[in-house]
């Protein structure tokens, strides 16, 4: 969600009973202002909460004038001191995927690879590095999986211009109450990849500046999303049942939406029987 | 001027053309110069001082003519289009909006289209927001009649309507919670409940969210008129039950003796387990749901040990309709309202918690009591304390055991056969199960794996005199405990369901049975053969003669 926003967003989302305290709110405030300036980042969006057995990992993101192009990644554990992430890479993200269990809150704490995967253990070590993930780098892959698997934003709210850079579309006044309701209208903020699998009629109907990422209506598996609208249908709440903890908000007919993850960084593999 | 590179800047520049040099700084006269001929009549760029204005008259008629036309396909014409949308930008005044343009003339494009004369009103159609902000509206009356209330405080010695916004309040300070305005709400439908029951005692025990809607969940314990007439109630309905299962059987029976039936299984189902009394054990408490602030309180049947034990085998998220049912493996024995207070009783006897010393057993009675009163002289440790050890939080409810209650119960036995006589021996060698006693600390709690089964810390680091102890479960991720003092809470914000670390499995179907029971008419066996056959007819005729010789000697003795 937008640093701007945030006091009233984190309302809206408060519904699943996840939220912020007084201090870190005021921490926020003052902080993501700051960094704003210092790394010259045109949006900064607070991201969530990773909660870890010892601490918690406070995380925002920072988006250049292209908002479509790879996002900065800062940490906390107070909301006032942030430290840039490195990005993720393929091979990151492989191996973050076999680990299990809650984070440990430390970020130099090291799991062992041999224990859990002992291929990937002796191919590390083959090429030189010892066979460990570093706490650090398991995170960095757990927010890029989420923000790829389901961070979401409205049909329409962001535009793409004939050069290629996405942006904010000046122009978007919020989905009505109808379209709020459905799948339809909500994008994946990521590199689409369904996109050139739709029909010919589909096709007819899209509008390319609007209609270039890939929507909610396909994802596996079938109902992963629960849609709900709160505090009697003012709010329309998306929360994903695979990654447990997101929620994105919208506010129809108006400007405002966005999400925030609060939870501890798992994802649901029981989903299909949970349905 | 500009084609002898070779000149010097500081000279004249030397031009091509003689007649420039004659005249430095007048206009171009040769065709090939820009801005030649700019100078007659009907070509200068200041049209207001050309007095000749026919032509272009001329020239501003044809444009304003092909402006005006109208379009063929939607009667506008372009002259009127622009008009508009000039004057929606000098109106507006928008930045950067030459980005913008394409956009503006698409919507005064569409503000054409919407009529404001018309016969045809549109319906009235009233949206959604508006229904649900009256319901919330209704929460806001104030109940009438002083009369009613004197009498209620009279008959009631403490105020039962728990303070909402209070824990809300400290439970913010750790980021747990809901927005103050739908706790406020959930504070005024509690009123409300309270006021329609008969209710001792009522708490806010939690949110459990769903897929198309979310539960509010009220833990209460009535008054006790109100229970003992709900046990008549279910009594009547197990004895009309038990008859119409005589009725049934009776008519079974009767179309058995027209068809030969398949062999029965052999399975006998294990005897079914009495659930607990209400008011003690699991079902201590009666719990009220409702979707949202506002609409009606719906009661939570009380649990049955087996729906416990089944729902420890079966994770599937809570959809939000009571009557939904619930679909898996083991086939859950109820639908959505049973599976939901199933796990309802599991987090609470998980995840219930107090200071320690804060509730302590009557004295007059043994140590292991079910019940519990208050400590008077409780003295609250310092919440520095309370962050430090496990040890100052104790469960103050009691652990469910696997057969699916909190008391262990003996199940009931039917028939004497041989093969009962077995089982009754297998039972008796089965340990009675005895949980954790009530009110053991909670550093005892076996953790997962690595993963301790509880989290505590201070709500704030910065400012430790007003800090608020904060317990967190790991188990049962989403309920929460605060302490601060001698003011404690519990609550559980979440999807309902355990942590696992591992994936979840399915419980398997049982293996199928292997063969069917012996029978009679099922054996194999060899044909009888040829002689065995004689064998039998001729020993058959020797039975018929004797009977007939007894049945003369019989009439001769007669």
């Amino acid at each position: 969600m937008e640093a701007q926003s945030l006091p009233a967003a984190l309302a809206l989302v408060a519904g699943g009973g996840a939220g912020l305290s007084p201090e870190r709110r005021a921490a926020l405030g003052a902080s993501l202002p700051l960094v704003q300036r210092d790394y010259r980042f045109e949006r900064v969006w607070f991201w969530g909460c990773i909660q870890g057995l010892r601490g918690a990992y406070y995380i925002a993101e920072g988006l250049g004038p292209d908002r479509a192009a790879p996002r900065s990644r800062l940490y906390s554990f107070n909301c006032l001191d942030w430290s840039l992430l490195t990005p993720a890479t393929e091979e990151m993200l492989a191996l973050a995927e076999q680990l299990k269990g809650h984070f440990q809150g430390d970020p130099s704490f090291e799991y062992s690879l041999a224990e859990i995967n002992a291929e990937a253990a002796a191919r590390l070590v083959q090429s030189g590095k010892e066979p460990v993930i570093k706490e650090e780098d398991r995170l960095v892959a757990t927010i890029e999986q989420i923000d790829r698997a389901v961070g979401i934003v409205p049909r329409g709210a962001f535009v793409k211009t004939p050069l290629g850079s996405v942006h904010e579309n000046r122009y978007f006044e919020g989905l009505s109450l109808v379209e709020a309701k459905k799948l339809r209208s909500y994008f994946h903020f990521t590199e689409p990849a369904n996109l050139k699998n739709k029909t010919l009629l589909e096709k007819a109907d899209l509008d390319p500046s609007t209609d270039f990422l890939d929507s909610l209506e396909h994802d596996i598996p079938r109902g992963s999303w629960s849609i709900q609208l709160e505090k009697g249908g003012n709010v329309v709440v998306l929360r994903s049942l695979l990654w447990l903890g997101l929620t994105f908000y919208h506010v129809p007919m108006t400007k405002q939406f966005g999400y925030v993850y609060f939870g501890t960084g798992e994802k649901n593999l029981d989903l299909p029987f949970m349905l | 001027m500009d084609r002898s590179p070779e000149s010097d800047p500081a000279e004249e520049p030397q031009s091509a053309y003689p007649q420039d040099a004659r005249e430095v700084g007048h206009g171009p006269y040769q065709p090939h110069e820009p801005g030649y001929g700019l100078d007659q009549p009907g070509y200068s760029p200041y049209e207001d001082e050309i007095p000749d204005p026919q032509t272009r008259m001329l020239a501003i008629k044809n444009a304003k003519a092909y402006l005006l036309k109208t379009s063929t396909k939607s009667g506008l014409n372009l002259y009127d289009h622009f008009a508009n949308i000039l004057t929606k930008i000098l109106d507006e005044q928008p930045a950067n909006t030459v980005d913008i343009i394409e956009n503006i003339s698409q919507d005064v494009k569409r503000a054409q289209f919407r009529k404001k004369m018309d016969t045809l009103r549109d319906e009235h159609v009233i949206p959604p927001t508006v229904e649900a902000a009256e319901k919330y509206k209704a929460l806001f009356v104030k109940e009438g009649g002083e009369d009613e209330q004197e009498e209620l405080e009279e008959e009631m010695g403490q105020p039962s309507l728990p303070n909402v916004m209070e824990t809300a309040f400290y439970f913010e300070q750790a980021g747990i919670g809901l927005s103050r305005d739908e706790s406020y709400y959930i504070f005024l439908a509690l009123k409300n409940l309270i006021n329609v029951q008969p209710i001792q005692t009522c708490r806010f025990w939690g949110k459990i969210l769903g897929l198309e809607m979310n539960y509010i969940i009220a833990e209460v314990q009535l008054r006790e008129e109100e229970e003992e007439e709900e046990e008549t109630e279910e009594e009547g309905e197990e004895i009309i039950a038990e008859e119409q299962n005589e009725m049934d059987e009776a008519e079974e029976d009767e179309q058995k003796e027209k068809e030969p039936e398949p062999p029965k299984s052999t399975y006998k189902p294990p005897p079914d387990i009495p659930k607990e009394a209400n008011g003690t054990g699991t079902n201590k408490y009666v719990y009220f749901v409702c979707n949202e602030p506002g609409k009606p309180w719906v009661k939570l049947p009380p649990v049955t040990p087996a729906q416990i034990v089944c729902a420890r085998q079966i994770k599937k998220f809570f959809t939000g309709h009571l009557d939904a049912p619930v679909v898996s493996f083991p086939p859950f024995p109820g639908n959505e309202a049973n599976y939901l207070r199933a796990q309802i009783a599991r987090i609470s006897a998980g995840t219930h918690v107090s200071p320690t010393g804060f509730y302590q057993f009557p004295v007059d009675e043994e140590e292991e009591a079910d019940t519990y009163e208050e400590n008077l002289e409780f003295e609250p440790p310092p919440v520095a304390e309370m962050v430090e050890s496990l040890a100052t939080w104790a469960h103050h409810v009691k652990e469910i055991l696997k057969q699916g209650r909190c008391v262990w119960i003996k199940p009931a036995q039917k028939s004497e056969e041989n093969e009962e006589d077995e089982e009754e021996e297998e039972e008796e060698e089965q340990e009675e199960e005895r949980g954790q006693a009530l009110l053991t600390l909670i550093s005892e709690d076996e953790g997962i794996k690595n993963i301790p089964a509880w989290t505590v810390q201070a709500s704030t680091d910065l400012i430790p005199e007003y800090a608020v102890a904060i317990l967190q479960s790991n188990r049962w991720p989403g309920a929460y405990a605060f302490a601060s003092g001698r003011k404690f809470e519990n609550i559980y914000f979440g999807w309902g369901h355990k942590y696992n670390q591992e994936n979840h499995t399915p419980a398997l179907p049982p293996p199928a049975e292997a063969e069917f029971p012996s029978d009679p008419g099922i054996t194999e066996r060899a044909d009888p053969t040829v002689e065995e056959e004689m064998a039998f007819k001729a020993a058959q005729e020797e039975a018929l003669a004797e009977a007939e010789e007894e049945e003369n000697e019989e009439v001769e003795d007669d």
